[in-house]
């Protein structure tokens, strides 16, 4: 089967590389899915989950993230994600999340409320 | 034990409380080095996708954008000095700072007037000493820089480029911070951040953009852009900043850590040095006490000696 490369990139530091068969993101306009062979593509991306069905090495299956703004290139079959802030769901502490989310539906801070309610998205797995 | 001893004993263990506390500083810049050395590479990546995304725009549509065309006459420039916030780094400080005087003295000599932001005490405290005005400045985390700090840096920034220069706006942002070589070379230097110029923003940017180039007579790639090639733009080249800002503050920052070690090992050095030649000279003291004591006895033993002789007779 055909496969990209996909290469998970925070501000600080390499998240997760590898190959993979489709990777589904989130752009202004709705979720984009990305199978190899796709045209170049610059996007920008909305901060929400990203979903990687992986192949390679590692066997099948998939890679959650939760990304907070950034941009998505592909070109080449080579894909990158770019965020400020990426994290693997298996990364993300749950507990944490859920407090920050009430914290910050306590002091309305709607950025706070969305990079929680993501990270809790992302490692529910949807 | 006489005065001249007491005076040098007690230097020798000053000294020595000095030579332990710079050793110690010693250690702990040597471990701040390789935990910031880690930290530029750990960010690399990120840069290095985001110049090469930043070239695909750049070489893929016919956007004209403020962040990334010349202006014809440029009218001001900003000047973002990164210095640190403690001292005891040598000449680390003043060579950032002498770098961007001289970037001063350059760019005011093509005409164009300087606005000076600057990052650590030092640099702000040079400014205030010399009552220079100094359009914004942070303090506080020149040690261990995040993103987000980076993040703040930027966002004025690139406020006043995209501001008219009649209203305070400039057309260029240049950056002076100290690279970052090796354990016992940092150099001080200066760089265009914007409007992008790709020979001089690093060697890895100058090799995308040649292969963008090389590709773009093969093929053009023809990239898709959602929602528009104007809209990533405005969205891509804040977060260039930002990266390039942040790789700035984190070489920076090893350099620091790096400059601190090379100046506290001299310290250590020169204190043990010190110490040497102080036991040299209170040993010295204490023969010539001893010495003298001797003489004393031998010249008190002798007049007795005389003495009771005379007596006798």
């Amino acid at each position: 089967m055909a496969e990209l490369h996909v290469e998970l990139v925070a501000a600080d530091r390499s998240v997760w590389s590898g190959e993979a068969t489709r990777v589904i993101a989130r752009t202004p306009s709705g979720d984009i899915g990305i199978m190899p062979g796709h045209q170049p593509l610059l996007t920008v991306l909305e901060s929400g989950p990203v979903t990687i069905r992986t192949t390679g090495s590692g066997g099948d299956g998939t890679v959650l993230a939760a990304v907070h703004g950034g941009f998505i290139s592909f070109a080449d079959n080579k894909l990158s994600l770019l965020a400020e802030i990426a994290e693997l769901s298996d990364e993300i502490d749950v507990e944490r999340a859920e407090r920050a989310l009430e914290q910050a539906k306590a002091d309305a801070d709607a950025g706070a409320e969305r990079r929680a309610e993501v990270r809790l998205l992302a490692v529910a797995g949807h | 034990m006489g005065a001249q001893m007491r005076v040098y004993k007690r230097r020798i263990r000053s000294v020595s409380a000095t030579k332990k506390i710079t050793r110690a500083m010693e250690m702990i810049a040597a471990s701040r080095v390789v935990k910031a050395q880690r930290q530029v590479a750990a960010s690399t990546p990120y840069a290095t996708e985001l110049t090469s995304a930043v070239t695909a725009v750049a070489a893929g549509s016919e956007t004209k954008h403020p962040l990334t065309t010349e202006v014809e006459r440029p009218v001001r420039a900003a000047i973002l000095l990164i210095t640190s916030d403690r001292g005891l780094a040598g000449g680390y400080n003043s060579n950032a700072i002498k770098q961007a005087e001289a970037l001063t003295t350059r760019l005011t000599g093509a005409g164009r007037q300087v606005d000076h932001f600057i990052v650590g005490r030092k640099g702000v405290s040079y400014f205030g000493f010399r009552e220079r005005p100094v359009t914004e400045s942070w303090t506080g985390f020149t040690d261990n820089p995040t993103y987000a700090d980076a993040k703040k840096v930027a966002a004025p920034l690139i406020e006043a480029l995209s501001k008219e220069t009649s209203e305070g706006g400039v057309d260029e942002i240049h950056i002076v911070y100290t690279e970052f070589h090796s354990m016992m070379t940092q150099t001080a230097r200066d760089n265009r951040l914007l409007p992008i110029v790709f020979e001089k923003t690093a060697e890895e940017s100058m090799e995308v953009f040649e292969a963008a180039r090389k590709k773009e007579h093969e093929y053009q790639a023809l990239y898709d852009f959602e929602p528009s090639a104007d809209a990533v733009l405005d969205a891509l080249l804040p977060r260039y900043v930002e990266s390039r800002i942040y790789n700035a503050l984190l070489q920076s920052a090893a350099s620091k850590h790096a400059a601190t070690r090379r100046a506290m090992k001299s310290a250590t050095d020169n204190a043990e040095e010190l110490i040497k030649s102080l036991t040299r000279l209170a040993n010295q003291a204490r023969q010539a006490e001893i010495t003298q004591e001797i003489s004393e006895i031998v010249g008190g033993a002798n007049a007795l000696a005389d003495a009771s002789a005379g007596s006798d007779r």
